[in-house]
């Protein structure tokens, strides 16, 4: 094919592309189904939960809880990882950052995040070489760059980006990569949160890019409890269409079921090889959360073969265990329970904003408190 | 935080590839998956694809809610799509 015509044909499919993403925004399709949502009546209060912070994105920026019928609501759990990333493992991480010869490297969002007494940005701008990086890769890069130095990657995330982090450590790494893993794990903490709201909480939207490791399988578990969820993608349509869901599951009033409206990456079985990398390298254990506290086997640590890849332990740091999580004032522990909206904090919006942010839930471009700043304002 | 952005496969060596989506490019890695080809749609998070992403499927989808919701909506019709059972 000449190379004009071959361009013309690789554009056209970008924009086919970019085609099936719009129709998943399109207004109309959006607008039916808006309206059959709000023409439910379930037969009580209904309280949906989901636990993603960019679900919490697309809920707020389409303005999507204007639609839910009278008598529910729609509360975002747990879904920020920079949020539940609690201050012992940045005071972590800045220990590190402290040692001679040490580069700290973390992901953009927890930069700014505040520890018991500063944050990494403080910490840089008072001369520590700490550097943003958008992929656990670039850690990977940065250590082969700089052979006297260590580099130390703060690694931050959920099942989505524990297969990234496993896999940057699964590979021929250099010698001076290590890496603090603060990674949770999102099927522990729906169980926790159904025990704790014992009935409180009717149905879940899962998270569409965890899914993608779990597959639907991974929350067959939920079956027990007969709560209705939904794994859901991040437009508008997919939102409606997985809040109809969850309110069609109620009214049948049968046991509710695992299903997946997130068909196009989510597979039955999610991604066998991600799992397999995980597994390889990290074991399961109890893990703190930020505002909650501690999830049995919510979390992942090294495992012995890979232990000369633990950053803590090769720099000999000691974890803080009185970190302060959550500063007096901040209500931080029950809006990432769903149990307080951002609006019912004195601090929302006054001491507490964007630009000038006191708790983690308004750092993170994925935390409650930030997503409903930038939305409502 | 696991944002996913969509991409199209543009080049492969061994598990560094680079992916396209519109004038962006970008290096990304492929370890987490097999059997991808130049051409495939993967979803990128944090520079490694973590999944093919269904073209077919996503079609379908939208079919089937226009379906139920949009077109389907004078005649009354009012279903979710079938179960996939457990
Ligand atoms: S508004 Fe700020 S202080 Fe209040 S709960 Fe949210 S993050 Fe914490």
């Amino acid at each position: 094919m000449p190379r004009e015509r071959m361009q013309a044909f690789e554009e056209e499919a970008v924009m086919k592309e970019i085609d099936f993403r719009a129709s998943f925004r399109e207004p109309e399709l959006a607008r039916a189904l808006a309206e059959e949502l709000s023409e439910c009546q379930p037969a009580g209060p209904v309280q949906l939960m989901h636990v993603c912070g960019t679900h919490e994105h697309s809920i707020a920026r389409a303005g999507i809880r204007s639609f839910l019928p009278e008598g529910v609501k729609l509360v975002a759990g747990p879904g920020c990882p920079v949020c539940v990333c609690p201050a012992g493992d940045i005071d972590l991480a800045m220990q590190a950052a402290s040692k001679e010869r040490v580069i700290l490297t973390t992901f953009g969002d927890m930069f700014r995040v505040p520890s018991s007494d500063r944050s990494m940005e403080r910490m840089k701008g008072a001369g520590a070489d700490i550097r943003v990086v958008y992929s656990p890769f670039d850690s990977i890069r940065i250590a082969r760059e700089n052979p006297g130095r260590e580099v130390v990657f703060m690694a931050v995330g959920f099942e989505t980006t524990a297969g990234p982090i496993a896999a940057s450590c699964d590979m021929e790494s250099p010698g001076n990569y290590s890496v603090i893993p603060s990674i949770r794990l999102i099927p522990p903490a729906l169980e926790f949160l159904l025990e704790r709201s014992e009935g409180g909480i009717n149905g879940f939207i899962l998270p569409g890019h965890v899914s993608t490791v779990l597959g639907r399988k991974g929350y067959l578990f939920l079956n027990q409890y007969g709560i209705p969820s939904v794994i859901a993608g991040f437009e508008p349509v997919d939102i409606l269409a997985a809040l109809l869901d969850l309110l069609q599951q109620l009214e049948k009033r049968g046991p509710g079921k695992v299903r997946n409206l997130y068909g196009r990456v989510v597979r039955e079985e999610g991604n066998r090889k991600a799992r397999k990398i995980i597994e390889k390298v990290f074991r399961k254990t109890d893990s703190n959360w930020r505002g909650i506290g501690l999830i049995t086997k919510s979390g992942l640590r090294f495992k012995d073969k890979y232990r000369r890849l633990d950053g803590a332990e090769k720099l000999g740091l000691e974890y803080n265990a009185d970190a302060v999580d959550i500063l007096p004032g901040c209500l931080c522990h029950r809006v990432i329970l769903g149990e307080a909206e951002p609006e019912e904090c004195p601090l929302f919006g006054t001491r507490c904003t964007p630009a000038v942010p006191f708790g983690p839930c308004m750092v993170s471009s994925e935390g409650t408190c930030r997503a409903r700043y930038i939305y409502s304002t | 935080m696991c944002l996913g952005v969509p991409m199209k496969v543009a080049e492969i060596k061994g598990n560094d590839a680079v992916a396209e989506a519109g004038s962006v490019s970008k290096s990304i890695r492929l370890d987490l998956l097999d059997n991808i080809s130049v051409g495939d749609y993967v979803l990128i998070h944090t520079g490694y694809a973590i999944e093919k992403i269904d073209r077919e499927e996503a079609l379908e989808t939208i079919e089937l809610l226009r379906k139920v919701y949009a077109a389907g909506k004078d005649a009354g019709l009012r279903r979710g799509s079938s179960d996939e059972g457990d």
